[in-house]
């Protein structure tokens, strides 16, 4: 039981929108979609909802192809970043209205309502309508929309993005526990990496129409296949820097010299991409193989927990993240500290090499 | 006692107060002044009370012309509204004959009003107009100056070509501001076409239809220079429509009193039907 992507491509034409695509989204499985704007989620969601069908390809649910099938005979639904419900229907009719079409009795219809209603908390609003209700309850009646009828594929696309930011964290720690226990397959496309990593599940990263590296969430953020995975599943965004390595050096920018590190000692002499996530930059020294860096800071922002600095070293702007509060003054010369341990290597053509 | 509020801020809304004084006020209260007074020129002016506004009220040619305007206002609506949303919903939402298809319907409402006027008086000749000549080959009788049947259908038909496109346009506004996600999310849920309309796009354009119909209401209600310029009011009457009854009176037989009365109760209903249709558009929201 799953959902199959066969080279799947999606041409508009001169522009290619989607390059072919394979992927296999196993029943019951949660996956993110990850990628910034414009980089193909909302096309691939489409066309595995049938909404849109691709330019070539084939896809499969549970074996049998559905390529041609249209969406309302394909048991799908869909949350979108807009709020959508019908306008003038009452709460409870819009969440009954998949239900309604479907030719289902009455006490059936009140039932999975009322039980999608107390799952999103919606029980005071069932009378009200979409323009009475806030956006983050305008959401939930959507959310609720989608998960009354039992559909086999539910497409979340960046359900989240228009709330505000305290509607948005009590919706991501809720939407695993809602879609947890069910059938379906849920894909959720996101432009933030914090929220395939709080979902966990799978992750697929998606980059100008390609899917560049799928698998087990927590894999794709430590083992990036290449270097755009790893800058897609980065905020901030991850540092890089061309290395020469020679022996147990690593030659790095203005004449400097680093330790290999770990990271780096199966490697061949010759250049390589080095990229290190804002996390491994730190104030303070690690305890292992240590890079320096010294630079003018840019920017500092401070949040209640933790320090994200920008610090420009010879024209490139490194970032630093890290917990606690650290004060730097913006102008003034710091040092921070590189974990080339945890130090991530690309061949020049963006591979991963260590 | 401590004056503490600060009058200085009077000298700001005063701009806006001489504007509606201007524009609004003076010119009404000269109209309320000739209707409560008699007079014979000379400035001399005698109270009169309540008279011009019971003649007026009482007055069979000014009934005859407000129902002959409810029927024509009636017609309009009925016929621009639903004409107006269709060729909107039928009306491409992107590519490249959007343009083209904007500047099409726009047209008609380009021309100045008297230009509409000669326009289908000229067209609706039954000897060498266009329209007139094509209906009358078909084997119907029309001569619009002298079968009110035909003075009706040519002012009709001219008001809704010259005024659709204006419901056409907000409509057509109303429709493209539907996001793209809820025909996908009617898709999703297998909804046809009808629902489609019924369920979101009628319930989305309920604004835009209310400004339209207000609209198409008011300006109907007070139509003046196209029937003057093809009917003149004619065949005999037929056609007289509010506004061309009161310039007879006004203008015609220099009655300024009940003129005036007239054009008070005329302001009065409009006001009143404008009103009527507002609330009852907008019941449903404050539900």
């Amino acid at each position: 039981m799953a959902l199959e992507l066969i080279e799947i491509t999606k041409r508009a034409g001169a522009d290619t929108h989607i390059h072919p695509t394979s992927l296999v989204l196993p029943q019951g499985s949660f996956n993110v979609l990850l990628g910034t704007t414009l980089s193909g989620k909302t096309t691939l969601m489409q066309i595995m909802a049938g909404i849109q069908p691709p330019t070539s390809g084939r896809i499969r649910f549970n074996g049998r192809d559905v390529t041609h099938v249209a969406v309302q005979k394909r048991n799908v639904s869909m949350v979108y970043q807009q709020f959508i419900n019908y306008p003038n229907f009452t709460v409870y009719d819009n969440i009954a209205s998949p239900l309604k079409v479907a030719g289902m009795s009455k006490a059936e219809i009140d039932r999975r309502v009322m039980a999608a209603a107390d799952l999103l908390r919606l029980r005071p609003m069932l009378k009200r309508r979409p323009s009475e209700l806030s956006g983050g309850q305008q959401q939930r009646t959507a959310i609720a929309r989608s998960i009354v009828k039992d559909s086999d594929l539910i497409l979340l696309d960046e359900p989240l993005a228009n709330l505000d930011y305290k509607l948005r964290e009590e919706l991501r720690d809720e939407l695993p526990r809602l879609f947890a226990g069910r059938n379906a397959i849920v894909v959720y496309a996101t432009t933030e990496p914090v929220e395939a990593l709080l979902f966990g599940g799978n992750t697929a990263t998606l980059h100008e129409g390609r899917v560049t590296q799928f698998g087990p969430t927590s894999s794709v953020y430590r083992e990036p296949k290449d270097l755009t995975s790893a800058q897609v599943f980065s905020d901030p965004p991850i540092n890089m820097t061309p290395v020469e390595k020679r022996g147990s050096q690593l030659q790095v920018f203005g004449g400097k010299t680093w330790p290999a590190g770990a990271a780096a000692r199966g490697l061949n002499d010759g250049s390589y991409i080095l990229a290190i996530r804002p996390h491994h930059v730190t104030p303070l020294p690690p305890e292992a193989s240590t890079g320096e860096l010294e630079g003018r800071v840019l920017v500092t922002e401070l949040s209640g927990s933790e320090s994200v600095i920008h610090l420009d070293v010879g024209g490139t702007t490194w970032v630093s993240q890290s917990h606690g509060i650290h004060p730097f003054e913006v102008g003034a010369h710091a040092r921070l500290h590189v974990d080339i341990d945890r130090g991530l290597f690309f061949a020049a053509n963006g591979e991963r090499v260590s | 006692m401590n004056k503490t509020f600060n009058n200085k801020a009077w000298w700001l809304v005063l701009p806006v107060f001489l504007m509606v004084a201007f524009n609004a006020l003076v010119p009404l209260m000269t109209v309320v002044n000739y209707s409560i007074q008699e007079t014979f020129g000379n400035n001399e002016f005698f109270w009169s009370g309540t008279t011009w506004f019971e003649q007026i009220l009482h007055d069979g040619e000014f009934h005859a012309s407000l129902k002959r305007q409810l029927v024509f206002t009636g017609l309009i609506l009925l016929i621009e509204v639903p004409l107006g949303l269709a060729i909107a919903l039928c009306m491409p939402r992107q590519g490249p004959w959007v343009s083209v298809c904007l500047v099409l319907v726009a047209l008609p409402l380009l021309v100045p009003w008297n230009v509409v006027g000669s326009m289908w008086n000229i067209m609706a000749l039954p000897d060498i107009g266009l329209l007139g000549k094509g209906i009358n080959a078909l084997g119907i009788p029309f001569n619009y100056t002298r079968q009110p049947i035909s003075a009706w259908f040519t002012v009709v038909l001219m008001d809704v070509w010259h005024w659709t496109s204006l419901v056409l346009l907000l409509c057509y506004a109303g429709l493209v501001a539907i996001p793209d996600a809820y025909y996908q999310a009617a898709k999703v849920d297998g909804a046809r076409p009808w629902a489609v309309f019924r369920y979101i796009q009628l319930p989305k354009l309920k604004h835009v239809l209310t400004i339209a119909i207000l609209l198409r209401f008011m300006d109907s209600f007070m139509i003046y220079t196209e029937v003057i310029v093809l009917t003149g009011g004619g065949p005999g009457s037929t056609t007289k429509f509010l506004s061309i009854d009161l310039v007879q009176k006004a203008l015609g037989g220099f009655d300024l009193g009940p003129a005036a009365a007239f054009s008070i109760v005329y302001f009065l209903i409009i006001l009143f039907l404008s009103w009527l249709f507002y609330t009852l558009m907008m019941r449903e929201e404050a539900k």
